[in-house]
């Protein structure tokens, strides 16, 4: 069968140069299809011995096997080949920036008080706010300042009216929700507060976050704990030094001024804690007794402590902002800097 | 305050070095804010007397003198005028590093040998005067180092005292608290009475005895005021910042630093009459010792003989009644004022004095005793005299009342978490001046407070005294404790931190400005509303409380834009201020968008935001409100007029939505296309609590349609009525084109619909669709005169 032979080595060439899927059926049809050559083989069988027909249509069976088989292998070499090519014409550059909207940034003062609130939250304090134009008494008078006190002298007061100002700490709010609900009470009061005042250090509104705690059986001791847990979680510095020292404010007593370590240079001294290793960050104390009747509060049953903050301080100390205006110039290359 | 060591120590030597010392007043209240050496870099410098002084061989201004040094003779080149034999005078050596840094060292000065400098009172940093040497007293011992001297090893420890602390603005007070806290015995020096040597009073008068309960006077004749103030009481005054005026004054200004009184001395021959302490008459003027007029408001006590108001009583006094260089005779005055009279009264007059602070904070009351005694003693011994006896006008009555106040030692336990022995809290209430009676059956104390506390009503303030003298660091800190039930948000509430979030999520920056803005500015958003207005603005353009946000933010955004950031995406929460009878501070939500759509990059257009991208975002913050949000076209004024909407939720307003006016844009140079919104807070932070509905396991199906509607229509109008004809199958109808110009008419306007169908319980049916959309279209043509496109 020497025809048979040279007839499959003629098939398997063209198969293997047929350079894409179309050639590659052109060859099927040629050699497979109806009247394709090896079919025409098959159809002559009939010409043959029938002693011999068995044996010739068989290796004409294995060529058209083998045929079809090489016309797969080739497509399949095909298709993969071309898919190659595809990706490769396809490849991009993926260094190019992808397409997006930028993300934005909460300000680092809202940011802050999240955080702060967060972690009050969590010891089952709520969140409640209050009117910045605050009438005398829930700003003063409620909190044991009566006129003339010389503690308002600490306040530089913004006045709206002989009974109005812009509230000048967030106390008043506490004062509102003692005169409004039962305690036991946890609630936080972050907010703007203003002062009349404005250098390098001071700003005319700043925020401030006061705490309210009234319960039975309050003690100075559990309000230092607090304090102390709240400052090491804030800084993220568990061994970080907590310093309580008396002061005073005529709506707390005992009255403290929270030191901590200071936090750039650990303690040794220098320009942000004026060499002292120390900075003030907050003050607090038990809610003075006067303060809880004025409101209604059974001073017999409970007792309470408060806390006050400024957000300001705080989060120029933990971001490292070291000019107290960048707050309020809502420059976005500020603001993009706390995503 | 300041006050320095070495006079404290006299009062009270704990074993603590100066910075201990400060800790522990800090500690105990008393916070320290500076110590600081009063002289440094007095190194080498000695008290030397000049020998002889001859002029320099080629300088007119220099002498060469011989100053003997205690050791040695040594040639000094000095330029002082008053350099000349016989005067001694701080001589730094080589060696010595002069607090200004400057080093001494030998030199010769225009070719003769210098072996160091003579100082005047300016180079050592002690005073002033750089007019000459310091001259020191003629008995000033030669060789000793001039800190020894002149007692200059001292350090100033400044004290920020709270107002509650009245007692403390005194060497007195503050050393009878470090004497408590450090368990120290005090050494005050002894006062004792100067018996009167002559007879003469004068007749003092007191017509208001509620604000003078008690007014003591003492005539002191024959003074010699030209004699100078002792050395040691000029430095202490000096050290505490007080001038030395004469020896008069000083007395009484050293006996205030020391015991904490404020003392008075008229000249006596400036008196007519005699004393009365009475209101001032309206519209009485009197020449303060500043200098100044003031015209007095019949609420403010004044210290008039029988003819004129002499003083403004504890806060200053009158010229022409003060000590002058021709007084004789001293009339000496220690008052007690109301502290509740004087509060206030100083700043109302724009003054503040050393008198009015300590009065204002309250002046122990019995303390006039004392210091008329220890003033007339320093007087006598200052300037000489002859003391009369002492007349004193003191209306009991009228005199601050100590109750005793109880203490229980359950409260101790209670409210500050510590257990005390007994005996240390009377120690500690002993220690500071009160009358203690300790009650051990019912584990209690009566206190009764001291005269020189004001600040002892009930027992929280013996609380304070136990937790600051036993010491806030003794206090253990006690683990923190969570509440029973930590209360939790409504679902359906959105906190103010998630919606800010959100936005955050879209790009937004969130910027905090002013609540008070510019008038001007505040006019160009909102010119019909007259805002509330600060009495007291820190400047003209933080004058007013805002009406709106926007304004802070166009602010904002001409902040950015000048400093070439183009792309602007800030958002604002926080009051506004709606003046009215009823002044409604309500929060909101302000947003501000302008510059490219997306950030600049090699694949998005440069093509600025415009109104779709700000209503867009409104509407993607309230995709989950529990109401219908609809927008309807609205005037403003600052915004554009055609390109402005009113944002409901249901039928509320709840906002505006717009494009800001041209010419607002012109104005505050910010590109035409700034887009600004402002919602109520609240209407962004509720929404919709799910209710789980089926999702449908059949196919659905669209039908887009083309309409031409006049252009007057509103494309919302044209959805809700294709919503309402297509029947309960339609699950979605919006709008995927609008076309204007060729081939549709000037009126009209072509909008492109896309519904979609759908049903929960089976497939719908080409004719059950088709039968929809025809009522879609007839529905449009009868409601709305749309017409099919072809």
């Amino acid at each position: 069968m020497q025809a048979l032979d040279e007839l499959k080595a003629e098939a398997t060439a063209a198969i293997e140069s047929a350079v894409d899927s179309a050639a590659l059926e052109k060859l099927r049809v040629e050699w497979l299809g109806k009247k394709g050559r090896v079919t025409d083989l098959l159809k002559s069988l009939g010409q043959l011995d029938a002693a011999e027909r068995p044996k010739v249509g068989a290796e004409i069976n294995a060529v058209k096997q083998l045929l079809n088989e090489q016309i797969s292998e080739r497509k399949e070499t095909l298709q993969q080949a071309a898919i190659a090519s595809q990706l490769a014409a396809e490849a991009l550059d993926v260094t190019l920036p992808g397409r997006r909207e930028d993300l934005g940034a909460l300000h680092p003062i809202t940011r802050t008080i999240e955080r702060m609130a967060g972690y009050f939250a969590a010891l089952g304090f709520e969140v409640v706010e209050g009117p910045e134009i605050e009438d005398d008494y829930h700003n003063f008078e409620a909190l044991n300042i009566p006129a003339h006190h010389p503690a308002r002298a600490m306040h530089d007061t913004f006045y709206i009216d002989d009974t109005h100002v812009l509230r000048t700490h967030t106390s008043g709010v506490q004062v509102r929700t003692m005169e409004t609900r039962e305690p036991p009470l946890r609630v936080i009061c972050p907010g703007r507060v203003y002062r009349c005042d404005s250098d390098l250090t001071h700003s005319p509104m700043f925020h401030q976050v006061e705490g309210l705690l009234i319960d039975e059986n309050v003690s100075f001791g559990q309000l230092k704990g607090i304090i102390q847990d709240f400052l090491h979680a804030f800084f993220e510095q568990d061994a970080l030094a907590v310093r309580f020292r008396p002061s005073y404010f005529p709506f707390t007593e005992p009255s403290a001024e929270v030191d901590i370590q200071c936090v750039k240079c650990a303690g040794e001294g220098c320009r942000i804690c004026s060499g002292t290793g120390w900075l003030e960050v907050m003050g607090c104390g038990m809610v003075h007794p006067r303060v809880l009747e004025m409101s209604g509060v059974d001073t017999e049953r409970f007792q309470g402590f408060a806390f006050g903050m400024g957000v300001e301080r705080l989060a120029m100390l933990r971001y490292g902002i070291g000019d107290l205006r960048l707050n309020f110039e809502n420059d976005l290359r500020f603001l993009a800097q706390f995503r | 305050m300041i006050l320095s060591e070495n006079w404290l120590r006299e009062w009270v030597n704990p074993d603590l070095d100066v910075e201990a010392l400060a800790h522990t007043l800090t500690m105990a209240g008393l916070e320290v804010d500076a110590v600081t050496p009063l002289a440094d870099g007095l190194n080498g410098v000695v008290v030397a007397e000049i020998v002889l002084a001859e002029p320099h061989p080629d300088a007119d201004k220099l002498r060469v003198c011989s100053v003997n040094t205690g050791t040695e003779t040594v040639q000094i080149v000095c330029g002082a005028p008053n350099a000349a034999a016989g005067l001694k005078a701080p001589l730094a050596q080589p060696g010595a590093k002069l607090p200004g840094g400057i080093k001494i060292k030998k030199a010769k000065l225009r070719g003769v040998e210098s072996q160091g400098m003579l100082c005047s009172g300016a180079e050592l940093n002690l005073s002033e005067d750089h007019d000459g040497l310091l001259a020191l007293a003629a008995d000033a011992p030669v060789g000793a180092p001039i800190e020894d001297y002149l007692d200059l090893n001292d350090r100033l420890i400044e004290i920020g005292l709270t107002p509650n602390r009245a007692d403390c603005l005194s060497i007195a007070g503050v050393a009878r608290d470090l004497a408590v806290v450090t368990e120290t015995a005090l050494s005050a020096p002894a006062i004792e009475a100067v018996p009167a040597s002559i007879d003469q009073t004068l007749p003092v008068e007191v017509t208001a005895p509620s604000d003078c309960p008690r007014y003591l006077g003492r005539v002191i004749r024959d003074v010699d005021v030209s004699r100078p103030t002792p050395l040691y009481m000029v430095e202490r005054l000096r050290r505490a910042g007080i001038r030395s005026i004469d020896a008069v004054v000083d007395v009484t200004n050293y006996v205030m630093l020391e015991l904490g009184q404020p003392l008075h001395a008229f000249d006596l021959d400036a008196l007519e009459g005699g004393i009365r302490v009475r209101k001032a008459q309206a519209e009485e003027r009197i020449t303060l010792l500043d200098g100044e007029e003031r015209v007095l408001t019949p609420d403010t006590l004044v210290i008039a003989d029988h003819q004129k108001a002499l003083a403004m009583a504890g806060i200053m006094g009158g010229e022409g009644s003060g000590i002058s260089t021709g007084t004789r005779h001293l009339f000496l005055e220690a008052a007690f004022f109301a502290p509740e009279l004087m509060a206030g009264r100083a700043r109302h007059y724009g003054l503040h004095t050393d008198a009015s602070h300590r009065y204002e904070r309250g002046v122990d009351p019995e303390l006039a005793y004392q210091a008329v005694e220890r003033a007339t003693q320093l007087f006598l011994e200052c300037v000489g005299g002859e003391a009369g006896p002492v007349v004193d006008i003191t209306s009991e009555a009228d005199l601050p009342r100590r109750e005793p106040v109880t203490l229980k030692a359950s409260s101790i336990q209670r409210m500050l978490g510590i257990d005390l022995a007994a005996n240390e809290v009377t120690r500690i209430f002993e220690g500071l001046g009160f009358t203690v009676k300790a009650d051990a059956d019912s584990g209690s104390w009566l206190c009764t407070a001291p005269s020189w506390r004001f600040d002892m009503g009930r027992e929280a303030d013996l609380l304070e005294e136990i937790a600051r003298i036993h010491g806030y660091d003794n206090i253990p800190v006690e683990p923190v404790r969570g509440a029973a039930s930590a209360g939790a948000l409504a679902e359906s509430a959105l906190s103010q931190s998630v919606i800010k979030q959100r936005l955050v999520a879209r790009g937004f920056n969130e910027a905090i400005t002013f609540s008070f803005v510019s008038p001007e500015l505040q006019q160009l958003i909102d010119p019909v509303i007259e805002p509330v207005a600060l009495k007291n603005p820190i400047s003209s353009d933080l004058a007013v409380m805002r009406t709106s946000l926007i304004p802070g933010l166009l602010g904002a955004a001409a902040h950015n834009l000048n400093r070439q950031q183009n792309r602007v995406r800030l958002f604002e929460t926080g009051l506004r201020f709606m003046p009215g009878q009823q002044l409604a501070q309500t929060p909101m939500l302000a947003l501000l968008l302008c510059g490219r759509r997306m950030p600049e990059g090699w694949s998005s257009s440069a093509k600025s935001v415009d109104f779709f991208d700000m209503k867009g975002e409104i509407e993607a913050l309230l995709q989950a409100a529990d109401q219908t949000l609809a927008f309807r076209s609205a005037v403003r004024p600052g915004l554009h007029d055609g390109q402005t909407a009113e944002i409901l939720l249901g039928d509320e307003v709840i906002g505006i939505v717009g494009r800001i006016h041209p010419r607002t844009a012109s104005h505050m140079n910010l590109p035409e296309q700034t887009l600004v919104a402002e919602l109520i807070l609240a209407s962004v932070a509720s929404r919709v609590l799910p209710d789980y509905q089926e999702i449908s396991k059949f196919p659905e199906v669209r039908r887009d349609i083309a309409l031409l509607v006049s252009r007057e229509i509103p494309s919302a109008a044209v959805v809700d009525c294709a919503r309402s004809a297509a029947g309960p199958s339609l699950a979605d109808a919006r709008i995927f084109d609008v076309y204007e110009g060729d081939g549709v008419s000037e009126n009209e306007k072509s909008l492109a619909i896309g519904l979609t169908f759908r049903d929960q319980s089976r497939t719908l049916t080409d004719e059950e669709i088709g039968e929809s959309l025809l009522q879609v279209v007839e529905s449009l043509g009868e409601k709305l005169g749309a017409k099919l496109r072809h």
